[in-house]
């Protein structure tokens, strides 16, 4: 009998070619690789110096996201950027050499890639999915094995459909509780962020588990999915069940039918079985957790947003002082009533519907401050079409907001648009590095809720004030 | 195609912070490229240059020192953010063989390990000793022996590091792990038919 095995065991066993010995790594397949402009050119060069075809086109699905202007003039996209259309160009002209394919601009199907491959239903339960991206995370959330690569990797899924891989460690992340209202997924992930450090998972594998990653929607499991590469982790995964299932039903490329049932039947496999063990296990209390926003350089310098950043005493080491300069902030002090320059509604991390729904709900019968420019990005064109259908659009547009084109857009901004030097922004994007989101920007990472709360007040509020 | 990896001497540049993201080693705007190179004028380019593109003296990559070095010294969890491999090009780009820190980010790892530039992490207190003895003598020669995995630091003894053997294997010979898969491509086949989904 076949010793208890978690859920990653089960999912990275099932996709072993070749088992990795003392001298190699093991020959790990992949069901399916995402592409987008930004770091697949080179890898697509490598394949015509050596003269190598994409192996398997149809376990490979392209995108354009990164670089891609979110401002439409007449329906059309046009991009400025000479280097950015280039790129896009060798994008497009890579798919149609190789058979892959693209949701290119003007195609409906567009998005940012981590947004359209659960919702075109591509992405399922327990396959393997790689992509030239970090928060290729996101995907865990189905209970997919999903992880960033580099762009020499991405020429190695291209030719072989394979990659190289040392079998990661385990770590469980258990949250028990219940949400309090006005608290989020975002919230939640920062939070334990927060807790085990922005290095706190390097080498390891995250499953999340417990009450309140039950209870949470598919939104909600992707957000968590989706910044577990912010704690270091190589991927983050959460079992599939019902509201998983009720999700995918239906969706364009799930399976239907027939082989839809025999999914269900191998997908209900897919949980860590009871006395399989963890190599690290941290657990958290949802009731206790608050709304958390940022203060510093990266995404494990986060308080409640009602907290007080670090006092001096709390490091021993100087990185919280140089963060505090960056972002204009003195430690000890309150973040709520900070001016804020712009309000970024959109990303991988929180560019969904549900999440558009949230920052809606706030936005309602309200006006974004003054002082304050809010941009709304949706993650897809679909959530686009989706959010004007239930009139969450005009809610923006009547509350000043701009309301644009899918995209990455300001989370990277390297798509125009940015956010100036030494302005504050409460972005609901998953970095707040230097200059992330603009040459000398400061981002204050922040739920929907957060970010749109925020953005009526135009200064940090605390969204639980509004609801 | 990687050439290989020769012993190396080589003085270093001093990068005292932790967690250096993969934005600050090139940062996102230099990202529209096709190609991967000449992306070493753009290595931390925001901490390198003025708002008015002049060089801050008192970033170490711009010390006259700081020429020629071979050996990039940061501190834990180097290399944390996207999986951006335009940040080791950067690195080998601007002339930097091996990064040295306390610990790396995984993506960041694999990728400079494919690109020809070798990540060494020493415990707290060694690379701490480094860092001070690297700021009173930018000089300071450190040299390293990857197939022995042997780091020699300024004014101390030789210390053993971890690589894993097939890392260390593509290092020294220089070669590519794509080769090693594309000779796997018949088990890749057999397994394909029958296990894949």
């Amino acid at each position: 009998m076949m010793p208890p095995r978690t859920l990653f065991e089960k999912v990275w066993d099932a996709h072993v070619v070749r088992d990795g010995t003392g001298d190699s790594p093991s020959v790990l397949y992949v069901d399916l690789h995402l592409v987008h402009e930004v770091t697949s050119p080179q890898a697509f060069t490598m394949l015509r110096e050596r003269g190598l075809k994409v192996r398997r086109p149809d376990r490979t699905m392209a995108t354009m996201d990164h670089s891609t202007p979110t401002m439409a003039t007449g329906g059309r996209i046009t991009v400025l950027d000479p280097a950015a259309s280039r790129q896009l160009d060798a994008l497009a002209a890579s798919c149609a050499e190789h058979g892959i394919p693209l949701y290119g601009l003007g195609d409906d199907r567009r998005g940012i890639v981590h947004v359209i491959g659960p919702e075109l239903g591509r992405t399922q339960p327990g396959m393997t999915i790689v992509c030239g991206d970090s928060h290729t995370s996101t995907h865990g959330a189905f209970g997919a094995l999903a992880f960033g690569i580099g762009t020499s990797e991405v020429g190695h899924v291209l030719a072989t459909q394979c990659l190289l891989q040392s079998k990661p460690k385990t770590m469980e992340v258990r949250v028990d509780g219940a949400l309090r209202p006005g608290v989020s997924a975002k919230d939640m992930i920062l939070a334990i962020i927060a807790k085990i450090g922005v290095g706190g998972g390097t080498g390891h594998v995250i499953e999340y588990r417990g009450e309140a990653i039950r209870a949470l929607d598919m939104e909600g499991r992707m957000t968590v999915c989706n910044m577990s590469i912010e704690a270091g982790a190589r991927a983050g995964m959460i079992a599939p069940d019902m509201t998983t299932y009720a999700w995918l039903a239906g969706r364009d490329q799930a399976p239907s039918g027939d082989a839809w049932r025999d999914a269900m039947g191998r997908w209900h496999e897919l949980v860590t079985d009871d006395g399989a063990s963890f190599d690290r296990s941290v657990v958290f209390d949802a009731s206790t957790m608050s709304p958390m926003i940022t203060w510093g350089t990266n995404p494990g310098m986060a308080i409640p947003v009602d907290g007080r950043l670090p006092i001096a005493a709390d490091v021993a080491d100087t990185s919280n002082d140089r963060a505090c300069a960056y972002m204009g902030f003195t430690p000890g002090q309150s973040l709520l009533g900070q001016p804020v320059d712009v309000v970024f509604v959109g990303s991988c991390t929180n560019g969904r519907l549900d999440d558009l729904r949230a920052a809606a709900g706030v936005m309602k019968g309200r006006r974004v401050a003054a002082n304050t420019r809010m941009l709304v990005v949706p993650g897809s064109q679909r959530v686009k079409r989706d959010a004007e259908r239930e009139g969450l659009a005009d809610i923006f547009r009547a509350a000043g907001a701009e309301w644009r084109e899918s995209g990455c857009s300001m989370c990277i901004a390297m798509n125009g648009d940015t956010v100036a030097s030494g302005e504050y922004a409460v972005s609901t994007s998953n970095r707040n590095f230097e200059g992330r989101q603009g040459k000398g920007a400061r981002t204050l990472l922040a739920s929907p809720l957060t970010a749109a709360a925020s953005a009526v007040a135009g200064m940090v509020a605390d969204p639980r004030s509004l609801l | 195609m990687n050439q290989p990896w020769p012993p190396l001497a080589s003085h270093a540049v001093l990068v005292a912070r932790d967690d250096i993201d993969t934005d600050q080693i090139i940062p996102a705007r230099f990202l529209t490229t096709t190609t991967r190179s000449g992306l070493g004028s753009h290595l931390f380019a925001d901490w390198r240059y003025a708002e008015n593109g002049a060089p801050r003296a008192e970033f170490a990559l711009n010390a006259p020192a700081s020429a020629g070095a071979q050996i990039l010294v940061g501190g834990r969890n180097f290399g944390c953010g996207s999986s951006r491999e335009h940040a080791p090009w950067a690195l080998t780009d601007w002339g930097f063989r091996a990064v040295i820190a306390t610990s790396f980010a995984d993506i960041f790892r694999s990728n400079a390990h494919k690109n020809g530039l070798l990540t060494i992490a020493l415990p707290e207190a060694t690379l701490a000793a480094t860092q001070k003895a690297l700021a009173s003598d930018p000089a300071a020669v450190i040299t390293v022996d990857l197939p022995s995995q042997l780091v020699t630091l300024p004014g101390g003894p030789s210390v053993q590091f971890a690589i894993d053997g097939f890392s260390k294997r593509c290092l020294v010979d220089g070669l590519d792990e794509l080769g090693s898969l594309l000779a796997e491509l018949p088990t890749i086949q057999a397994w394909e038919a029958t296990c894949a989904r």
